[in-house]
């Protein structure tokens, strides 16, 4: 009995070993590719980096198109995405009675989740640019991405909602507010930590998004601004800038990666170490305010 | 007054949360009406049985064989990695960690999947493969090997995150009652939590294997972009991802065979992805009738 016993504790310091093996190599690995990127791309990275143009020449090269071409469509992305998908949200968690209707919804939400980027890409080149003439342009990928990650802000949205407790829309009601002022006034305002870590990582992964804008045609070589927006005459602002063509940089860093050259690939890893800077700052950010709100919200 | 205004606001809120219908609608209807024309250059025996892939060389071929080849050899090799290594590493969190250290080691583990793609694939093809070439001399510079293990690891958060939350939403008093008839943590976890959270570990299986089937750009980079009838992995492959992004990256007439072979490319994917979803919605739909 007592070997038996033995035996079993050994088994499961075994299995916690493995465990912990697990988990390690996951997170060695990702220490590995950030170390291997860093190490090739950091001495890249200088202010020249930002304000050149890509080039024949690797060592002129920089991502100033690329990251213009990513900022204009991450506002784009967040313009589109965030009020459809909050709006949804809402919908789903406060209106929907439990029919068909809504569950044809429901179901539809987590289908797209698991339907492959690249098919999205796809879809906008026939929808968008063809048959809706918007041209390969910063306004179609904004849509496209926007679309993209519409089931994470939905997602997210009614997560951030469902915490809120009922005795909170009860109080509202008793006070004679309608049911928009009650989500207006009171669940909106309560939610929006979580909504805004939802936003947060919906853009983190639309900024490093690739496939689908290769799909509808994003340009790999571009050594161009888009039209400012702010203009010296009347009317002072112009939305031009949608319609102009645009790269972003994890096309550039592919692009660079395709090319022979190992100087080429230097860039690529500069274009890496600022890309994944990005998404690691914003994902921080979210785990950030998630755990600020669960401890600050106490009901 | 205030009621029409009620009214009017849960009308645009519906037509919000309608509108991921319509993506869906459009998503299916562009794939297949911009592929159906495709059909009537080529057989869809042809399509389904053949075996090369060259659509746009000067005598092409449609056989979808080589893609699907490289897809699922690629899929297979990341299932290898990220099966095993996300069910333990979520059992491991569920069952052994503490709330404490599970709260920095799950966020930690999901930053796996915030790296965006392109950065795999940069990792696949410069680092993973030259180190995979001091084992395996004969490994080509562009190989199915190691992008398929770089996106096991890539994956493992879409396993062991889900996999966990089902673990750990199993009540605790079946845990109790095992270790009160004598059973070891290990037993339980193996013998009373996955099998009671199976439904929604195999889910988690579901969402990593459309994931993987679904994966551009490490492949893309990484595996060498030749449509290639092959289960070897040490060789270079395409798979249907990888060859949507190489026509893409050419300029491509609309309506062209080209362009008609990349919706029909994409349409394959969409049915192979949305065969393993139902999959997983019947097999969880399966055990909740069970309990």
């Amino acid at each position: 009995m007592l070997a038996s016993i033995k035996k079993r504790k050994f088994w499961d310091f075994v299995f916690a070993m493995l465990g912990l093996l697990s988990l390690l190599f996951a997170l060695v690995t990702l220490l590995a590719l950030i170390v291997d990127l860093a190490s090739t791309g950091v001495p890249r990275i200088n202010a020249a980096f930002f304000t050149n143009f890509p080039s024949r020449f690797a060592e002129r090269a920089g991502i100033l198109s690329a990251w213009v071409g990513s900022f204009c469509i991450m506002i784009t992305t967040a313009l589109c995405a965030i009020p459809l998908g909050v709006a949804a949200g809402v919908y789903l968690e406060e209106y929907s009675k439990k029919n068909w209707v809504s569950q044809l919804i429901e179901l539809n939400i987590i289908n797209l989740a698991g339907i492959p980027s690249i098919t999205y890409g796809l879809m906008a080149l026939g929808l968008f640019v063809y048959k809706l003439k918007l041209g390969q342009s910063i306004l179609t990928a904004g849509l496209t991405l926007g679309l993209l990650v519409l089931p994470i802000i939905i997602v997210t949205t009614r997560e951030a909602i469902r915490t809120i407790p009922n005795t909170i829309r009860e109080a509202s009601y008793a006070l004679g507010a309608s049911k928009w002022q009650t989500i207006r006034y009171h669940i909106l305002p309560y939610s929006s930590g979580g909504i805004l870590t939802g936003v947060i990582i919906s853009l983190s992964r639309a900024i490093g998004e690739t496939a689908p804008l290769i799909t509808i045609g994003a340009l790999t070589f571009i050594a161009f601004l888009p039209t400012p927006p702010v203009e010296g005459h009347f009317p002072y602002i112009n939305f031009t800038w949608l319609s102009d063509p645009f790269t972003v940089m994890p096309i550039q860093m592919f692009n660079w990666l395709s090319r022979p050259q190992p100087e080429f690939h230097v860039n690529a890893a500069a274009t890496g170490v600022v890309l994944l800077l990005m998404t690691l700052i914003m994902n921080g950010g979210a785990i950030y305010l998630r755990s600020r709100f669960r401890k600050k919200m106490k009901w | 007054m205030r009621r029409l205004r009620e009214r009017a606001i849960e009308a645009v809120l519906f037509l919000a949360a309608a509108s991921s219908v319509l993506v869906t609608v459009g998503i299916v209807g562009i794939l297949v009406t911009e592929s159906l024309p495709f059909f009537s250059h080529v057989s869809i025996k042809e399509f389904l049985t053949g075996t090369e892939w060259t659509p746009l060389f000067e005598n092409p071929k449609y056989g979808i064989m080589p893609l699907l080849a490289g897809t699922f050899l690629s899929t297979i090799i990341a299932l290898i990695v990220a099966i095993p290594l996300g069910t333990v590493a979520a059992a491991f969190l569920s069952e052994y960690v503490g709330p404490k250290a599970r709260e920095v080691l799950k966020p930690m583990l999901e930053l796996l999947a915030a790296v965006p793609t392109v950065i795999y694939g940069y990792f696949a093809l410069l680092f993973v493969t030259p180190l995979l070439q001091k084992v395996i001399p004969e490994l080509s510079g562009f190989n199915v090997l190691s992008a398929g293990l770089v996106i096991g690891v890539m994956i493992v958060p879409y396993v062991s995150s889900l996999s966990e939350d089902a673990m750990r939403s199993v009540p605790n008093h079946l845990r109790e009652a095992s270790f009160a008839v004598g059973a070891s943590r290990m037993q339980t976890a193996f013998k009373v939590v996955i099998p009671a959270a199976f439904s929604g570990i195999t889910s988690a299986y579901i969402l990593g294997i459309s994931r993987a089937l679904g994966e551009t750009m490490v492949v893309a980079i990484a595996a060498g972009m030749q449509p290639n009838l092959t289960l070897n992995p040490t060789e270079p492959a395409a798979t249907i991802t990888a060859f949507i992004v190489q026509v893409s990256l050419g300029d491509l007439p609309h309506g062209s065979i080209g362009y008609q072979s990349i919706y029909v490319a994409g349409l394959s994917l969409l049915v192979l992805t949305l065969c393993f979803n139902i999959i997983g919605l019947y097999l969880r739909k399966k055990f909740q009738e069970k309990e």
